[in-house]
């Protein structure tokens, strides 16, 4: 309804402020008092740490202090917590070492801290940082799975043997292997998922303040889930307690995931700010930002796929390690299992599924949630294999996926999902046409004429988002609730400020969720504020990951805002002297149906406020919350097709042409669904094509700045051709499914799909660099 | 960043000066490379003395034989240079495909070559012209001027006036861009001089830095085509390898990129 109803392309009303340098993040915040923190982090991958002596840096001008682990301890701050409680097969709980948010006598990554200079000015911190004595006892480390797995491996923590988290599994494994006993074919594929780092533009950052009087401590912080920081701040870490904690996330500037979990340093500066009795700042550098943000992905696998002699698919068998890093972050352990291995059935009608998964750890960077977290490894394990098995079964590859896509919804996959809706051949139509697939031979050959390989690859992804029902999360091990709360405050004069517990940085909710409000009441989007990021303001919220924002956050708004229409429209019916029944919205006046008697909502309003002439027994006031727990996951799926270029003679690849559609469900606002899909897609490229976190054997980073950790920049990817398909979600009121991750998770597959199409075998492994490609050109001539 | 001393100079004089009285100072001119070494505290000069600013020091001339650029010209007056263009096109080009647009509007010609990065671009045009690199002291042909990674002939207080690079027959440059840093994963500047001389520079692809190709000079002198190259076999040995292109990857672009040249030069 209207132009900046649902399904406009209003501009971002966020951006006038970020365009113009106005945005207000947490490094913005400048209090009187204020100190600032300097890290002293771990040189080595894996040491003792045998002593610290800060006396001379003690000295040094501008110093306030120099805490150390051991106070830490002393002071009983609680040790970092993994939120999702995950058994392996055998039932044994996973088993986990502790992680102190300083290392008090191990370090187990480089990067890890040791100690904090607290100064009055950052540089000052720096200086006596470096008059800081640590003296290490190094231990060998283990800087990959196949070095951590191998007998007589060095072990990280003790509680862990072997350095195995868990052996979990998922599906009936004698039922899966029956399939494969019956199968006409098999093909097989072994695949690496490459580590990745998230680098948000705004590196992480705390302000810390605490008030003795009050004893209330309030701190800024570059959070995704203000609310649920200060809940795991409170519970678990003895820091404060949760009414005299305030936590404010305000403008954040991308997240990606690395932003949702409760780092060290958050904790430290609070803890520091009591101790010093004056407010801390730490604001990361972007070396920090490569070496203690949890990094994404980082899986090796081995999968298979059984067939029958008409390429019906008769079941999947895989067997993943994921990569921990060197502790569990927050929600690390429900990555590779829970958001992982429940996706592997595809778009695709499997019968029996068996997966394995085996977390290990070893002397790098803890490893959580990243943009999809699990599920770009899921697409890109059962993408890469249905390609790979077009091939090898000689059957076209939108003819393979077609054959088994699953059509009938609802659908119970064999690992737990159930799919409510979609329409997976509509979305692949809607891609062949748009790519021309019929002219791709042509394209090839004069590119061949031309001394190029041209490749096409698909991607045909589904994906789970809105997490998620809070029981069912909750009996898979999760010990959070996943709904989402909102309240909907009408103000006398009628404008409204809705206060909602997702968190934007970056996603446009000041937009998209007031163009729901604008939509149900048929009034202007600068009519609706939205108040976010502050756990003083909003009473409680879960965050904003997994691209849940729109399905469960606007959700739990659309509630609050039923329940706000229906106590305005009785009291317009009262003024009106209508039937309550009678009366509808309507460009922001509340109509008796077919009359042209009318009141508009300012009027309502201030009835509702000044209580004069209310109906009998009303509460005076125009406000209403709701609280929402999604009944099923979202699934948004979509075809992508990439077509690309290879240059033999330095093995660069150009994308010439990448085509998304996307099935998003209903979408508010396209503009920025289109502008969460480039970006997304652009992500995806990155880790097929650039980015990669590498270490050396001792657990040294070779990739912790720009120089050599290749982000995608914008003439690395081409210029997208999106659209969309839609099957509204039935889930949810507004029948949305989430945009946020998907061009993410569907990317990477296929474009290591054109790319292994156009050199005509599959040995190569992501990131597909020009060096990378050039040497798999080589394998093949020495092969001919 | 250590707390240290700036002073802007008027003058080439001036800036040496200053450096006989602060003998731990460094010269700054773009600062691309040496700001950023400083904020991470690998360099903690005591005093920066900025080139940048100098007059002197600023401007492009081309001579029937020779185009001279100053050495605190930023590399994006050198792309917008009508003067440069006509006289040697492939150092516009080399300049435009240089870092990116912030790093051109600041970054100098002189800091490039006075910091002799092993994948920087200058270097390869340095050395296959066999530039002159005139100083406030002397002049320094480019055969004697790169002496391997990050290291010159230059003194520590020695000022970089001005490049001239003899005008050639024929030159091209290609590059094959790092993917992250955009420097040279390795690019190949290829000349012929005047006289009939060929001279080959590759950046970016040995251990030691900028290098003559002596294989790639040699078939080039006996037949300046791209095809003259497709027997040419250039060893791995000594050449860098590492997560972006092994020592073999390395050793193909040089060829390969010296192909591409070939074809830019005509
Ligand atoms: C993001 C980025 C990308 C880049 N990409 C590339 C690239 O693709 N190719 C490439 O070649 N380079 C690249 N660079 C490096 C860039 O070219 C630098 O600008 C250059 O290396 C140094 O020049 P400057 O004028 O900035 O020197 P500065 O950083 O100011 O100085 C560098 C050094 O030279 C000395 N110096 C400067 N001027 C003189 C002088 N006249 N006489 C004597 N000594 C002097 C200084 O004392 C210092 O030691 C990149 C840099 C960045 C930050």
């Amino acid at each position: 309804m209207g132009v900046e109803g649902i399904g406009a392309r209003v501009a971002r009303k966020e951006d006038k402020r970020f365009i113009t340098g106005r945005g207000r993040y947490v490094d913005d915040v400048k209090i009187v008092g204020l100190t600032h923190a300097h890290f002293i982090r771990s040189p080595h991958a894996h040491a003792k740490v045998k002593g610290i002596d800060a006396s001379a840096a003690k000295d040094m001008p501008g110093v306030v202090d120099v805490l150390t682990a051991q106070q830490l301890v002393d002071d009983k701050i609680g040790n970092l917590i993994c939120g999702w409680a995950v058994s392996s097969k055998d039932g044994t709980p996973m088993k986990m070492g502790a992680w102190p948010a300083m290392a008090p006598d191990t370090v187990r990554f480089v990067g890890q801290a040791v100690a904090v200079v607290i100064a009055e000015t950052k540089n000052q911190a720096k200086d006596a940082a470096e008059a800081v004595v640590v003296t290490y006892e190094e231990l060998p480390a283990v800087s990959s799975m196949t070095a951590a797995l191998a007998s007589g491996a060095p072990q990280l923590h003790p509680e862990a043997p072997g350095n195995v988290v868990y052996d979990w599994a998922i599906g009936d494994e004698k039922l899966t292997n029956d399939a494969f006993s019956k199968a006409a074919n098999v093909v097989s594929l072994d695949l690496t998922n490459n580590r990745l780092v998230p680098n948000a533009m705004e590196p992480r950052a705390a302000v810390a303040e605490y008030d003795d009087a009050e004893e209330h401590f309030t701190l800024h912080t570059t959070s995704q889930n203000p609310h649920v920081a200060r809940l795991v701040l409170s519970a678990f870490y003895n820091i404060a307690q949760e009414h005299k904690l305030r936590v404010i996330a305000p403008d954040v500037g991308g997240g990606f995931g690395s932003k949702i979990f409760i780092y060290p340093e958050e904790m430290v500066a609070l803890w520091a700010s009591k101790k010093v009795r004056r407010p801390v700042k730490w604001t990361g550098d972007r070396t920090e930002a490569f070496l203690t943000d949890a990094h994404g992905r980082d899986h090796i696998s081995h999968a298979e796929m059984a067939f029958d002699a008409n390429n019906r698919i008769l079941g999947l068998r895989v067997k993943t390690h994921a990569n921990f890093g060197a502790y569990m972050s927050l929600f690390s352990s429900s990555v590779p299992t829970y958001l992982y291995a429940t996706l592997l059935s595809g778009q695709y009608n499997i019968p029996t599924i068996y997966a394995e998964v085996m977390g290990v750890y070893t002397n790098t960077t803890p490893v959580d949630a990243y943009r999809g977290a699990g599920r770009p490894e899921a697409s890109y394990l059962v993408e890469r294999l249905m390609e790979t098995s077009a091939r090898q079964l000689k059957v076209d590859p939108a003819e393979l996926r077609r054959i088994n896509f699953v059509t009938q919804f609802p659908h119970q996959t064999p690992v737990i999902m159930a799919y409510d809706i979609g329409d997976f051949g509509a979305s692949l139509d809607a891609a062949l046409k748009a790519i021309d697939y019929a002219g791709f031979p042509a394209r090839k050959a004069k590119a061949k004429a031309a001394g190029k390989l041209r490749g096409l690859g698909f991607s045909c992804y589904i994906e789970a988002c809105g997490i998620a029902p809070s029981k069912a999360v909750g009996s898979l091990g999760a010990g959070v609730g996943l709904w989402e709360s909102a309240e909907v405050r009408v103000n006398p004069v009628g404008t409204i400020e809705v206060l909602t517990g997702s968190h934007s940085h970056g996603q446009g909710h000041e937009t998209t969720f007031a163009q729901l409000v604008a939509d149900r009441l048929g009034i202007s989007v600068d009519q609706v504020q939205i108040v976010h990021g502050d756990t003083d303001k909003v009473q409680f919220g879960m965050g904003t990951y997994g691209s849940r924002s729109a399905a469960v956050g606007m959700s739990a708004i659309f509630k609050a805002m039923e329940k706000v229409e229906a106590k305005a429209k009785k009291i317009a019916a009262h003024l009106l002297e209508a039937s309550e029944g009678d009366i509808v919205i309507e460009n922001g006046e509340f109509k008796v149906a077919g009359t042209d008697k009318a009141i508009a909502l300012p009027m309502v309003a201030l009835a509702a406020y000044t209580a004069h002439n209310l109906p009998d027994g009303m509460e005076p006031g125009l406000k209403e919350g709701a609280f929402y727990d999604p009944t099923n996951f979202t699934f948004p799926a979509g075809a992508y097709i990439c077509e690309v270029e290879i240059d033999p003679g330095t093995g660069k690849t150009d994308i010439v042409d990448f085509v998304a559609v996307d099935d998003f469900g209903r979408l508010i606002n396209p503009m920025i669904v289109e502008g969460q899909v480039h970006g997304g897609l652009a992500q995806g490229i990155g880790q097929a094509m650039l980015e990669s976190a590498i270490y050396d054997d001792n657990g040294q980073p070779v990739t912790a700045s720009f120089m050599d950790y290749a982000m995608p920049r914008a003439d690395d990817v081409p210029s997208f051709r999106v659209s969309h398909t839609t099957t509204l979600c039935p889930g949810n009121p507004l029948g949305v499914k989430g945009c946020g991750e998907a061009g993410a998770i569907g990317s990477s597959p296929a474009v290591i799909n054109a790319i292994t199409d156009a050199l005509g075998h599959n040995k190569i492994e992501m990131p597909a660099t020009p060096g990378r490609v050039w040497e798999a050109l080589q394998l093949q001539q020495a092969a001919e | 960043m250590y707390e240290t001393t700036y002073h802007r100079p008027a003058s080439i004089d001036e800036a040496a000066a200053l450096f006989a009285k602060h003998p731990e100072a460094k010269y700054l001119a773009g600062g691309h490379t040496l700001i950023p070494v400083m904020k991470q505290r690998l360099a903690a000069p005591s005093d920066i003395i900025d080139l940048a600013k100098i007059k002197d020091l600023i401007g492009i001339e081309a001579t029937s034989d020779a185009l001279i650029i100053k050495a605190a010209t930023t590399y994006y007056d050198i792309t917008q240079s009508p003067a440069a263009k006509k006289a040697i096109p492939a150092i516009v080009h080399l300049t435009s495909v240089l870092g990116d647009p912030a790093v051109r509007y600041r970054g100098t010609i002189g800091g490039s070559i006075a910091n002799n990065d092993p994948a920087a671009d200058y270097p390869a045009a340095v050395l296959a012209l066999n530039a002159t690199i005139k100083t406030n002291k002397r002049e320094i042909k480019g055969d004697d001027f790169f002496q391997g990674l990050f290291s010159t002939a230059l003194e520590e207080d020695e000022i970089i006036t001005s490049v001239s690079f003899p005008i050639p027959a024929k030159a091209g440059y290609a590059k094959m861009r790092h993917p992250a840093s955009r420097f040279a994963l390795t690019a190949v500047f290829v000349a012929q001089t005047r006289s009939g001389e060929v001279r080959v520079a590759a950046t970016g692809a040995s251990q030691s830095g900028v290098m003559r190709v002596p294989a790639i000079e040699a078939a080039l002198k006996a037949n300046w085509s791209v095809g003259a190259l497709d027997s040419v076999k250039i060893s791995a040995d000594g050449l860098m390898g590492d997560i972006h292109g092994s020592a073999e990857y390395r050793a193909n672009l040089i060829k390969v990129m010296a192909q591409r040249a070939v074809e830019a030069a005509g």
